[in-house]
């Protein structure tokens, strides 16, 4: 139903949701920048290393990927971004990144259960679960 | 074209598919598929593998706003993201069993069809009031928030969600299988069927591509299609533009949003279209 009330008929319950989702999204956000600044610094790192050459930018883009251009294992990613491979750097934030979504449906199956919603809490971590199998189903190869 | 002036014009072109997606709850896949293909020549897998990044920033970009107007209904999204990322997994075990260039044609119909519809419902500023349904009360499925644009709080409460939810699994299926965000599918169940506010369906569909797309991020990040000097001014680009996106929600009218989904509908119909007829 349609209500023109001023924010009377707000039920408790959902105010609570409200704080707890804001306190979730503040951990995302944490997510968002510092993958942001990685991203932002791995690019200016290939800008100062090759002056972002043009032979580069056709060889990449003009052939499908064969093997990817970064390392693809986690632990690659890192010792390479520690030697400050810029295409590693800017990998390792992409997959920060990549991760938030994932990491907010984690955080938000805390919540619920803290707010007492084992409803919502188990229809949370079935999507964690379905998420969880979708990555083991992309390790395995399809 | 120079590394230089390929890095400024993917940005910026970026900076608009994040507004556009924020706006509209789609992934930004609509403009950056095109503008990286067609204009810059990038081979259609990094294309693939950019917007898979633009989706996750737009949703993750705009996700502290839109929760923090309360335009996010996070029980819908879960809800129905449950439907969704399991039909993600379907399709994505169906690649090489279904033909994709036959799914693009009929789905690019289903849009079209849609955009009419929508077309037709172009003057609704918010739905009119609806019969409570049972299946909302028992999931607790009502929400409000204050819209900025109209000056009061609005309190609404989603029907036929038992519809919703086979709906729900179809749009995973074809993210899935064909490796698009299927954002504006899911506005659309939401806007046709539960008769959410569009700018509710905007903002919860905008929650739930980030998760449907990271379920498949992985796969495109280990095939090597997410390269990092694409992917990087894309990401930057979509961030800024899905924080504009989010300014520009509070103040614009229902109404406008509406217009602005249904022109997008229609160039995303005949994208579509064109793939499946042209492979």
């Amino acid at each position: 139903m349609i209500s023109l009330a001023q924010g009377k008929e707000n039920p408790p319950a959902a105010k609570s949701l409200g704080e707890m989702e804001v306190a979730v999204s503040r951990i995302l956000r944490i997510g968002v920048l510092t993958s942001t600044a990685i991203i932002a610094f791995g690019l200016f790192l290939l800008f100062l290393h090759d002056g972002l050459a043009v032979a580069h930018v056709s060889q990449i883009l003009h052939s499908p990927p064969s093997t990817p251009t970064y390392p693809a294992t986690l632990g690659e990613l890192l010792r390479e971004s520690a030697r400050g491979n810029p295409a590693a750097i800017i990998a390792f934030g992409l997959v920060l990144l990549i991760a938030t979504p994932a990491l907010r449906v984690a955080a938000t199956v805390f919540l619920f259960l803290r707010e007492g919603d084992r409803l919502y809490a188990a229809i949370t971590l079935i999507v964690l679960v379905v998420l969880m199998l979708s990555f083991f189903l992309g390790e395995a190869g399809f | 074209m120079s590394g230089i002036a390929f890095v400024l014009v993917t940005f910026l072109s970026s900076v608009l598919a994040g507004i556009i997606g924020a706006l509209l709850g789609l992934g930004g896949g609509v403009v950056m598929v095109p503008v990286l293909t067609l204009f810059m020549g990038v081979h259609i897998y990094y294309a693939i593998g950019a917007s898979i990044v633009s989706v996750i920033a737009t949703s993750s970009g705009a996700a502290v706003a839109y929760v923090r107007d309360r335009l996010t209904n996070l029980r819908v999204g879960m809800l129905l993201e449950m439907a969704t990322t399991t039909g993600a997994i379907a399709g994505a075990l169906l690649i090489g069993i279904v033909n994709p260039r036959w799914l693009f044609v009929i789905f690019g119909l289903v849009l079209l069809y849609s955009a009419v519809q929508m077309f037709q419902k172009r003057k609704e500023e918010l739905p009119p009031p609806v019969e409570p349904d049972k299946f909302t009360r028992r999931f607790r499925l009502r929400g409000s928030y204050y819209d900025h644009a109209l000056g009061r709080e609005v309190t609404y409460e989603p029907t036929h969600v038992a519809y919703a939810f086979p709906a729900m699994f179809g749009t995973g299926l074809i993210s899935g299988l064909l490796g698009i965000g299927s954002g504006a599918f899911k506005v659309l169940a939401m806007d046709l069927i539960m008769r959410l506010p569009i700018k509710v369906s905007s903002a919860t569909s905008n929650f739930m591509i980030g998760v449907t797309a990271a379920a498949s991020a992985e796969i495109y990040f280990l095939r090597g299609y997410i390269e990092p000097f694409v992917a990087a001014p894309v990401a930057l680009g979509v961030l800024v533009g899905a924080f504009l996106g989010t300014r520009i929600m509070v103040r614009i009218r229902g109404v406008a949003l509406r217009y602005l989904f249904v022109s997008v509908l229609a160039i995303l119909a005949l994208q579509m279209l064109a793939r499946g007829i042209w492979g």
